[in-house]
């Protein structure tokens, strides 16, 4: 099987997501990419050096450097000549491209794939990761976007790829790139960062929340959460809620402040590696997922905690 | 200016899913629905459109059972003005749900079609994607802020690490994110009104789209169960537990 994987890259270099799909891909057979962009060579040369890697299709258009969806998925679409399986990152870009490819091909798409089972089975989430269904594509071809937290990264060196230029149709004038605000806080991004500290409605509000949350939060360089809850009492905005209609999280270290543990949070934070609770209520269900757990009143716990770290 | 707004009726967000005991999927007998999430903002920025003189008429659209007609009720009762159910007791896929409001978007000339980025039951995240590659127009997904000037909108869309913004020619496609709005609530009055505003009845084969699926669901499992680990004493035993962890 020969595969066609979007990479994803700012013109100058390649997003770590792409690496992760390059290794779901390999499963499936014969790894190509393609680089869709403008004065994007370094990413070309970068992109072949990926381990593993055959064919670098490279297109080097204005039409595509802002990698507007519009252009790059009929792009994408008419490479599916001579490949079999469209793979993206389940990012923000490739969400946005792989399902236009997709109909495009008139294929049904297989979302934020887990594993790779067979040549056109897989595993994915859905109900928000509250069950793994296992799906077989009948399709001619395939198209899916790929969870990078489940996939090794493949290794930035050692592939000898060939570099070959590419043409599209360009810009089809339906959209235009007007700006972009790629937040600069010293503080890591909520969904890759590696540690999160996220308080619930206990913290009675915005003053008390920034209180006590931010100083852990700060030591240990962590992003922070917030419960539906706490979002809904405005103690934070939107934009931290963890959970099923928030965001869906995975660090390496979860701290849960003051959260009950209600559903609705628990699937936008079950797959974090240790989840760490503080809660005066012995009862409180998330002691039900949590690996460390401490009974206390969190006003006295979590100043004490900062300070002893 | 009219809207096409596509709701989902899907399990309550505040329900637990729980998996059948013959793993064929997710057991929803018995179980509260509600309109999904994120349709639901689709819905009141539709309204918001509509209030701010931008838009004419909202369409909701359902494809599902005969008890999808409350999702549309409820659209309506928020401040659509008439709805189209195209009843169908079989799981529907993304493809064919986007080839369905495609023809009904051929019949009725919308400026827009506002959908839920996802729904919070199979979390595909595709239909709008899809929708706007059949009717080869232009996206703005996850949006964040949907601003409509003249024969454009301009939508700015939730990207990983910030925002984009993005100008679109009319008609286009809009997929909602989370803090596009919060919706309202509708009025005990609203839901009296709602019950007389027109809702059509159709089916999938009136719009000659075929729903035969394209994945096959070999198995719905639990995930992974989460054991519960240990409650410390203090917090100094915590504090040796996460420098043990290594990250402070």
């Amino acid at each position: 099987m020969k595969t066609l994987v979007l990479v994803e890259h700012d013109n100058t270099k390649v997003n770590d997501a792409t690496l992760a799909v390059v290794t779901a891909a390999a499963k499936l057979g014969e790894v190509h990419l393609l680089v869709a962009g403008h004065n994007c060579g370094s990413v070309a040369e970068a992109a072949a050096k990926i381990a593993g890697v055959g064919k670098v299709h490279v297109a080097d258009d204005a039409a595509y450097a802002n990698g507007l969806a519009e252009n790059v998925a009929p792009l994408a679409a008419s490479l599916m000549d001579h490949h079999d399986a469209f793979l993206a990152a389940a990012t923000t870009q490739g969400k946005n491209v792989a399902p236009r490819v997709a109909a495009q091909l008139d294929v049904m798409q297989v979302s934020e794939i887990l594993s790779v089972e067979g040549p056109k089975t897989f595993t994915r989430p859905i109900y928000a990761g509250n069950a793994i269904a296992t799906v077989e594509s009948t399709d001619a071809k395939l198209v899916i976007t790929v969870r990078g937290t489940a996939f090794e990264k493949a290794a930035t060196e050692g592939g000898s790829g060939t570099i070959e230029a590419v043409t599209g149709a360009g810009d089809t004038g339906t959209s235009i790139f007007v700006s972009s605000e790629i937040a600069k806080s010293e503080r890591p991004e909520l969904t890759s960062a590696k540690v999160i500290v996220s308080g619930g409605r206990a913290l009675k509000d915005a003053e008390t929340f920034e209180a006590v949350i931010t100083p852990l939060a700060d030591k240990l360089g962590a992003a922070i959460g917030a419960s539906r809850a706490a979002v809904d009492a405005g103690y934070v905005p939107n934009d931290y809620q963890v959970g099923q209609t928030g965001k869906i999280v995975a660090p390496e270290v979860y701290f849960a402040i003051g959260i009950s543990g209600a559903i609705q949070h628990l699937a936008g934070m079950k797959d974090s590696k240790v989840i760490i609770a503080i809660n005066k209520d012995e009862d409180a269900p998330i002691f039900q997922v949590a690996d460390i757990g401490l009974v206390a009143d969190l006003y006295t716990a979590v100043p004490e905690l900062t300070g002893a770290l | 200016m009219k809207i096409l707004v596509p709701v989902k009726r899907v399990i309550d967000y505040n329900v637990k899913p729980r998996v059948k005991a013959d793993g064929t999927g997710v057991d929803l007998a018995n179980v509260k629905m509600s309109m999904n999430p994120f349709d639901e903002i689709a819905v009141e920025e539709a309204i918001r459109l509509k209030e701010k003189g931008a838009a004419t008429e909202i369409v909701a659209v359902s494809i599902g059972p005969a008890k999808a007609q409350e999702t549309l009720r409820t659209a309506l009762a928020m401040g659509a003005d008439r709805a189209i159910l195209v009843e169908t007791d079989d799981e529907v896929e993304p493809l064919a749900v986007a080839k369905i409001l495609k023809a009904i978007a051929d019949e009725e000339q919308p400026g827009l079609v506002i959908l839920g980025k996802q729904s919070i039951s199979d979390d595909s995240n595709q239909t709008g994607q899809m929708l706007a590659a059949l009717m080869g127009r232009p996206q703005g997904t996850f949006a964040n802020t949907v601003e409509v000037d003249g024969d454009s909108v301009t939508v700015k869309r939730e990207v990983d690490g910030g925002l984009q913004t993005v100008k679109l020619a009319l008609p286009a496609i809009v997929t909602t994110d989370l803090r596009l709005n919060e919706p309202r609530y509708a009025s005990l009055p609203n839901i009296m009104k709602a019950k007389q505003k027109p809702l059509a009845t159709k089916t999938a084969a009136d719009y000659g789209v075929d729903l035969t699926p394209r994945l096959k669901t070999l198995k719905v499992a639990e995930p992974p169960v989460r054991q519960a680990g240990e409650k410390v004493a203090d917090v100094a035993a915590l504090v040796e537990k996460v420098k043990a962890l290594g990250i402070a």
